[in-house]
């Protein structure tokens, strides 16, 4: 059998699903604690719309996901704060267009198609140089944010009325992490597809909830789950060629029943405890 | 006794709707207001205006007469805001009360955390300082809301319905905690259950559109016309008891 570690396309993915968990691991558990699933799969959706458009006209997709993923992420996030409209209908209709718009782009530049299922699953084995370094970036500037304004981010996702006695920039702050967090979808879209994005940012967060509540930990926590996830999956399917992004994703959700079923059995062992 | 602030000729409201009409007012220091009105009658509005979070159409509230600024004020603002779901510990939040003044990049380090132990020690939420939220009983969750309002060693703390989610056994016992408090702290209290807080207040504002301050606990029935404050009298005597008429 082949040693995975003598190509330097493994390494390279590694390194890719390393920046993808760090960045999963912080916006997802932001995400996840501010109930920002659906908007977040709304912006996912909104950015394939952009990867159309981007090769419709010639440029770079994900300069054109990055435009559509960030005008979605802070046009819902200004929507919900003037209560204009319901939100989960604003992102309903946000996440068929993006995915309209997407198909109707790449169905009208001639020439070349792309695959598709590519961008839904991602395609970690091809990740590139500029992707690692885009990835590193967004990575560190994660890491400063969260830990520079640490305790702010936290109350205002936890009581935003409240955090307003103490900071002006209550607004501000909220759009940011929207922005940040869409920055964060558009950017592992190449490597890691819309339907594997949506997957990270949401179920390790779930999973390591499943365990404490405790935010910190969380972060620290479902960025190793992603990891193992991510590294798991892939060499589930180096050796059964099976694909790489659906078998992550089956990974991620298998590992999600797991902690389901380990926390239950704690705790009717620790009522059992109680009985006694 | 010295005056803590004043609200001058305060009208305030929201989108072309004013809730609050010409209201003008003195805070003494160390008083317990109970602030009562019927629904709608502005009562959170009024609490919205003093912290800064509204800005009155006209009129203002002036904190200079007892040198009070927006960081000395704690608030706990109506039990049901907080997400009791969300990753956060009992101590985060009594933590969260003590960022007014810190600035965004606002650390909690040990000097802080001590504090904090302290003000849970008193309010008895020590042994849940590692608890979600979701773990906690409503008249717990209760006491850790206040724990955040006072951690910041507020000179006037604002209670908007404080009791609501309460069951009455645990009242008792958190107004005690109010008493005790008010040793060091003026309180403004809104609540709409007269009754109950009249063994507790030192005075009463009632608000309705406008405002009248009543500065004894003891107030009447016809206090109460006197005012336009059409809400329902509940009166405790030596054997509680409580008389239900009707306004005609």
């Amino acid at each position: 059998m082949d040693n995975l570690f003598e190509y330097s396309f493994v390494v390279r993915s590694l390194l890719g699903a390393f920046f993808a968990s760090i960045t999963a691991g912080l916006a997802g558990t932001y995400i996840v604690s501010r109930r920002l699933v659906f908007l977040s799969g709304g912006i996912t959706h909104a950015s394939f719309g952009g990867i159309g458009l981007g090769y419709y006209l010639g440029i770079n997709p994900v300069v054109g996901a990055a435009l559509f993923g960030l005008g979605s992420a802070l046009g819902m996030e200004y929507m919900s704060a003037r209560g204009k409209m319901r939100e989960d209908s604003a992102i309903g209709i946000l996440w068929a267009l993006g995915m309209a718009v997407g198909i109707i782009f790449i169905y009208l530049t001639p020439g070349y198609a792309p695959n598709l299922m590519s961008y839904l699953f991602g395609s970690i084995l091809t990740v590139t140089n500029g992707d690692l370094i885009a990835l590193g970036i967004i990575s560190v500037v994660l890491i400063v944010y969260t830990s520079l304004f640490y305790r702010t981010l936290l109350y205002i996702s936890f009581d935003e009325h409240y955090a307003r006695t103490f900071t002006r920039h209550v607004d501000l702050f909220k759009y940011i992490s929207v922005g940040l967090t869409g920055l964060v979808i558009v950017l592992n879209i190449r490597m890691a597809g819309v339907i594997m994005i949506l997957a990270l940012l949401t179920i390790p967060a779930n999973i390591i909830m499943l365990f404490t509540r405790q935010y910190l930990r969380i972060i620290i926590l479902s960025t190793v789950v992603s990891f193992l996830s991510i590294s798991t999956g892939f060499a589930i399917s180096w050796f059964t060629n099976l694909p790489t992004g659906a078998t992550i994703v089956t990974v991620l959700v298998f590992f999600w029943l797991v902690a389901r079923i380990v926390r239950s059995l704690k705790r009717s062992s620790k009522i059992e405890k109680m009985k006694k | 006794m010295s005056v803590l602030f004043t609200i001058d000729n305060v009208t305030a409201g929201y989108e072309e709707k004013v809730v609050l009409r010409d209201i003008t007012m003195a805070v003494e220091e160390n008083d317990f207001i109970g602030i009562i009105g019927p629904n709608g009658g502005g009562k959170t509005t009024l609490l919205r205006v003093i912290l800064g979070l509204l800005k009155p159409l006209s009129g203002r509230v002036d904190f200079t007469p007892g040198d009070l600024t927006l960081n000395q004020i704690g608030y706990m603002p109506q039990v049901a805001q907080g997400d009791i779901l969300f990753p956060v510990t009992v101590e985060d939040v009594v933590l969260s009360g003590m960022m007014h003044g810190m600035g965004a990049t606002g650390r909690m380090g040990r000097k802080e955390k001590k504090h904090a132990r302290k003000v849970m020690d008193e309010l008895g939420l020590t042994p849940l300082a590692h608890q979600a939220l979701n773990e906690l009983s409503g008249g717990q969750l209760q006491r850790v809301y206040l724990a955040r309002a006072v951690s910041g060693s507020p000179r006037l703390l604002l209670l908007d319905e404080p009791a609501t989610f309460v069951d009455s056994s645990f009242e008792a016992d958190f107004y005690d905690k109010l008493r005790l408090l008010n040793s060091r702290m003026t309180i403004m209290m809104v609540s709409h259950d007269i009754g109950t807080i009249s063994t507790w207040v030192k005075s009463f504002a009632c608000v309705n559109g406008s405002l009248f301050y009543h500065p004894h606990s003891k107030i009447t029935d016809e206090d109460l016309r006197l005012y336009g404050c059409p809400i329902q009298l509940v009166t405790h005597g030596d054997v509680p008891h409580i008389v239900l008429h009707k306004h005609s």
